[in-house]
């Protein structure tokens, strides 16, 4: 009995490490899911004269993806973004993170854009507002302009069935 | 020559703590920026704060709380406009609530689980240690010569 406590206190060391195990501590929980998602209005990475606003979104469910050409995990999950495009499930607004126009232009021009919209923040100021802090992320957010979901890292098609599907019902 | 190896030192200190070269004029606002960029976390390194790293992202948001002093916002707008946009996480000293009460309590519960154990050991210690003093003092008694 009197060896009892320190192997107790044992169990309980290995019982909270083991849980921790199954936890990514790089990822960072969103603190908007479940508000209406931060404005942006940026001038149009492709149209320069124009503005990408959310405001023509609005009564829809759309994804922002942050981007940058300088990113090579953003290259990984392309493939994926032009293939969601074409299903035409919800519209994908890009927001070009921290890049050049040239070589983002250059990059949709070569891999091909699966964006509705491509707002462009250069500064990165906008990032921040969205509380990104590595592209590639996604966003989702429902018809009433709430985010609903955050994915940190490359989408792929398991992620997108599992996350954001379910969030879209 | 002494004077000079002072100023060199002076120097030395300066150029060492001058991580960003972004400073401002006034010592108040000096101040209050460094405190604030010492205490948040940069998101993407690992356990550096924003005012330790070299990251992008940590020289984004200097920069920020740069311009949001000279908007003349305070300390704490900055740290909430902060917690806002990514969460508890990029705080060192979080606020305190109910999910991270325990992160809080449990240095205070370990310190009075060690206090408690401290007392129990030296408690027996003591009791063992006196019943090995009779004990022995018998033995001793016995093993003393007895001169009459």
């Amino acid at each position: 009995m009197r060896h009892a406590w320190p192997f107790m206190l044992f169990l309980g060391t290995v019982l909270i490490l083991a849980l921790s195990l199954g936890r990514d501590a790089d990822e960072v929980p969103s603190p908007f899911i479940g508000k209406p998602a931060p404005a942006l209005s940026l001038p149009s990475l492709l149209s320069p004269d124009q503005t990408v606003s959310l405001e023509q979104y609005a009564g829809r469910a759309f994804a922002v993806n942050v981007w940058g050409s300088w990113c090579p995990a953003c290259y990984d999950e392309h493939d994926f973004l032009l293939a969601l495009a074409k299903q035409k499930t919800v519209p994908i607004v890009g927001l070009n993170w921290k890049d050049t126009r040239e070589e983002a232009t250059r990059w949709l021009a070569q891999l091909g854009n699966p964006y509705e919209d491509v707002a462009f923040d250069a500064a990165g100021d906008v990032g921040i507002n969205w509380g990104v802090y590595g592209a590639p992320e996604t966003f989702l957010v429902n018809h009433e302009g709430v985010v609903v979901y955050k994915h940190v890292g490359p989408l792929t098609a398991d992620v997108w069935q599992q996350e954001f599907m379910s969030r879209l019902q | 020559m002494r004077w000079s190896l002072l100023i060199f030192l002076l120097l030395c200190a300066q150029s060492s703590g001058a991580i960003d070269s972004e400073s401002f004029d006034d010592p108040v606002l000096q101040k209050r920026y460094q405190s604030i960029i010492f205490e948040l976390r940069c998101l993407v390194c690992q356990n550096q704060s924003i005012q330790d790293s070299d990251a992008d992202l940590a020289k984004d948001l200097r920069r920020q709380v740069r311009e949001m002093l000279l908007d003349e916002r305070s300390d704490l707008e900055i740290m909430d406009y902060m917690v806002e946009r990514y969460g508890d996480y990029v705080r060192y000293r979080p606020a305190l609530r109910r999910s991270n009460l325990g992160l809080y309590l449990a240095p205070a519960l370990v310190a009075l689980l060690g206090i408690f154990l401290l007392v129990q050991t030296l408690r027996r210690h003591m009791v063992s240690a006196q019943q090995l003093d009779s004990n022995q003092a018998q033995q001793v008694q016995e093993a003393l010569p007895n001169d009459e």
